[in-house]
């Protein structure tokens, strides 16, 4: 982390105070957490005011955090019958919860200052609400309308004040929210030509979800902050 | 008298000029465009979330894919974003090497931007001599990764492998003739720094070719000048990056203001348009042209001097060569567990970006410290290009469409993911 960030990061910090949080990156990049009902302000500020100048919106990114940090293969307990290569799956089934856990979904924000040449990220988490909303940004950055659909399309997260909410990227008509995780990843239905009704028809998908290398979380100690602080010093 | 009314209009998916599949629904009063709505994502493949299901580096070969224009530096974007969390520093060869290939790929995308781009507004040969060039630096892609477009060259911790010291030839058949065939390999004897030295001191004069046919060409400056005009401001707030920024005058290049790799160590300039229309932006990739040569003629002078490896010396993250595994264990188990299980990339999340030849290609990495990235996302240039779209065309005729389709230089790939 650069002097620079570092001064960009105590500015903010005096300017916002309560309303973000900073979190600490391992690779030296400035992170916000910012409350959902201060976003606007937040965003406003961060474009108009001098000081900041982040003229220009980069990307806007939706995070599910259902399985974050869950793991598919226990290796500690599993030697006494074998490793298999495929995991077995629970079925899918959809979140019908009236209320999600308030850090299931995120919106991130990657913002660039072109006169300071700073790059910096927010993040707002949703909250508990179903479907998940957050005002949307396209008023400050008009970039933000497509990428804002976007997220809208993989993830459900609608956006308030959009002009233009609709799906982008999925077909028309499709249900459900593909970048979900509990979205499977062969997806819920397959198309083929159907001669007798002589059009393109839907069905469930006929393929089977498999895991060729399953999902393990390892300590490195290679990562540990205290070990590489010694090797720094 | 009848009542005029606003015509809609359907252009694509399968249009030529639509350069791949996109849908276009305008609205034209008479042939002036009202409102133009894009229809974006039937080539969605949903990259993203197949990432999330492989180990790390199973997913380069899907970053080729994503532009398939500019295939190696999309998959810089990924590796650098991978390099960031682990925390590892490329070996200086590889990194020149992969700022070369960057350059070389920025020509290629270029070239296909220029010749399809004449193609669509009327300029026919320019798609000839563009793919004759073309043609030559997809040698060299084969001759480095032994595929002519989805390389899956680039590694998180340096490169595949080092410069090859031979091209691969052509051989005669019934379509070539001997004599041909011996035009074709005489300057494929030498290594593939040779080659590409050759190409570099030969492709200014087919530039200077390129601009004869067309900056001062009366038919193509009525096409692109005073077409789809962006200024400044409205460049920046609807996140427009790369030559579509630059053409608006505004002097913002990654390589420069925020170098990765070796973009420091080497000398270019950035060219910037004026007013923002079709033909500055043309101006500003045909300078482009220039300056990646020249990138790469620095590349390779040192690269010639500075023998070096092209990767980490990391068996955690890089796999071991195979004779090493025939005599050590060590060797045989590393392998063993990069093929199996991968590498767990430690818990965090990192933007990388780098200049694309279309923008700023981005790729934000989400870690939960497995095997497998828990979430990437891809920031592709063309897709914040493709959504000013409307903006771009509003009160331009419809045969201007497709000048600004041209100019955006969109790629399906990389829009739809």
């Amino acid at each position: 982390m650069t002097d620079r960030y570092e001064t960009l990061a105590a500015r903010m910090d005096e300017r916002f105070g309560e309303q973000i949080e900073r979190v600490t990156s391992i690779c030296g990049e400035l992170t916000f957490e910012v409350g959902k009902d201060d976003l606007i302000e937040v965003a406003t500020a961060l474009r108009n005011e001098a000081e900041f100048g982040f003229e220009m919106l980069i990307d806007v990114c939706g995070v599910d955090y259902l399985s974050y940090g869950s793991d598919e293969w226990n290796t500690s307990s599993a030697t006494g019958t074998g490793f298999s290569r495929g995991v077995e799956r629970e079925p899918v089934i959809l979140d019908e919860a009236d209320e999600f856990d308030p850090e299931r979904f995120a919106v991130v924000y990657h913002l660039l200052s072109l006169q300071h040449n700073f790059r910096m990220r927010l993040r707002v988490y949703t909250g508990t609400e179903n479907p998940p909303i957050v005002a949307s940004v396209v008023d400050i950055w008009n970039g933000a309308n497509w990428f804002e659909r976007e997220v809208f399309d993989l993830f459900g997260i609608l956006f308030q004040g959009h002009p233009d909410l609709r799906r982008i990227l999925t077909d028309y008509g499709f249900i459900g929210h593909p970048f979900r995780k509990d979205f499977p990843l062969v997806g819920n239905v397959e198309v083929s030509y159907d001669a007798e009704k002589g059009r393109v028809a839907y069905q469930p998908v006929s393929i089977e979800p498999r895991t060729l290398v399953p999902r393990v979380i390892r300590d490195d100690n290679r990562y540990s902050a205290d070990l590489k602080d010694g090797a720094d010093g | 008298m009848a009542e005029i009314q606003n015509y809609t209009m359907n252009f694509g998916p399968q249009h030529p000029a639509a350069h791949g599949v996109l849908r276009l629904v305008l609205e034209l009063d008479g042939e002036v465009i009202q409102k133009a709505d894009p229809h974006v994502g039937l080539l969605h493949r949903g990259t993203e979330k197949l990432a999330e299901s492989k180990p790390y580096s199973q997913s380069i070969g899907y970053m080729d894919r994503l532009d398939y224009v500019s295939m190696m530096c999309n998959e810089h974007g990924y590796v650098l974003a991978i390099e960031k969390l682990l925390g590892i520093t490329v070996p200086l060869r590889a990194q020149y090497i992969r700022v070369m290939f960057d350059e070389i790929t920025r020509i290629l995308n270029h070239l296909m931007w220029l010749g399809a781009h004449g193609l669509d507004i009327g300029a026919m040969t320019m798609f000839l001599y563009c793919f004759r060039e073309r043609e030559d630096l997809m040698d060299c892609y084969e001759a480095v990764s032994g595929t002519r477009m989805h390389a899956t060259y680039y590694r998180p911790g340096g490169v595949y492998r080092d410069l090859p010291e031979s091209m691969p030839k052509y051989q005669e058949s019934k379509f070539r003739s001997t004599k041909e065939v011996e035009r074709l390999n005489s300057i494929r004897d030498g290594s593939l720094l040779d080659f590409i030295e050759a190409f570099t001191d030969k492709f200014p004069g087919c530039v200077d070719e390129y601009e004869t046919l067309l900056t001062d060409n009366r038919i193509w400056k009525q096409r692109t000048v005073n077409i789809g005009v962006v200024t400044p401001e409205r460049a920046m707030q609807l996140g427009f990056t790369g030559p579509m920024l630059r053409g608006s005058g505004v002097e913002w290049d990654l390589r420069k203001k925020q170098p990765y790799e070796v973009y420091d160590q080497v000398d270019f300039d950035i060219p910037v348009g004026v007013n923002g229309d079709c033909y500055d932006r043309y101006l500003v990739r045909v300078e482009e042209f220039r300056q990646s040569n020249r990138i790469i003629k620095q590349c390779v002078d040192w690269l010639r001097e500075n023998p070096g490896p092209v990767m980490v010396d990391d068996y955690k993250v890089v796999a071991p060569k195979r004779v090493e595994m025939k005599d050590d264990m060590e060797s045989l188990i590393h392998h063993f567990k990069l093929f199996t299980e991968g590498y767990c990339v430690p818990t965090g999340e990192a933007y990388a970006a780098v200049e694309h030849p279309k923008g700023e290609f981005g790729v934000y990495l989400v870690s939960d410290g497995a095997n497998k990235p828990y979430r990437v996302k891809i920031r592709a240039p063309g897709f914040a290009h493709l959504s000013a779209m409307s903006e771009m065309v509003e009160g331009h005729m419809l045969a201007d469409v497709v000048a600004v389709i041209g100019t955006q230089d969109i790629v399906f790939g990389e829009v739809d993911r």
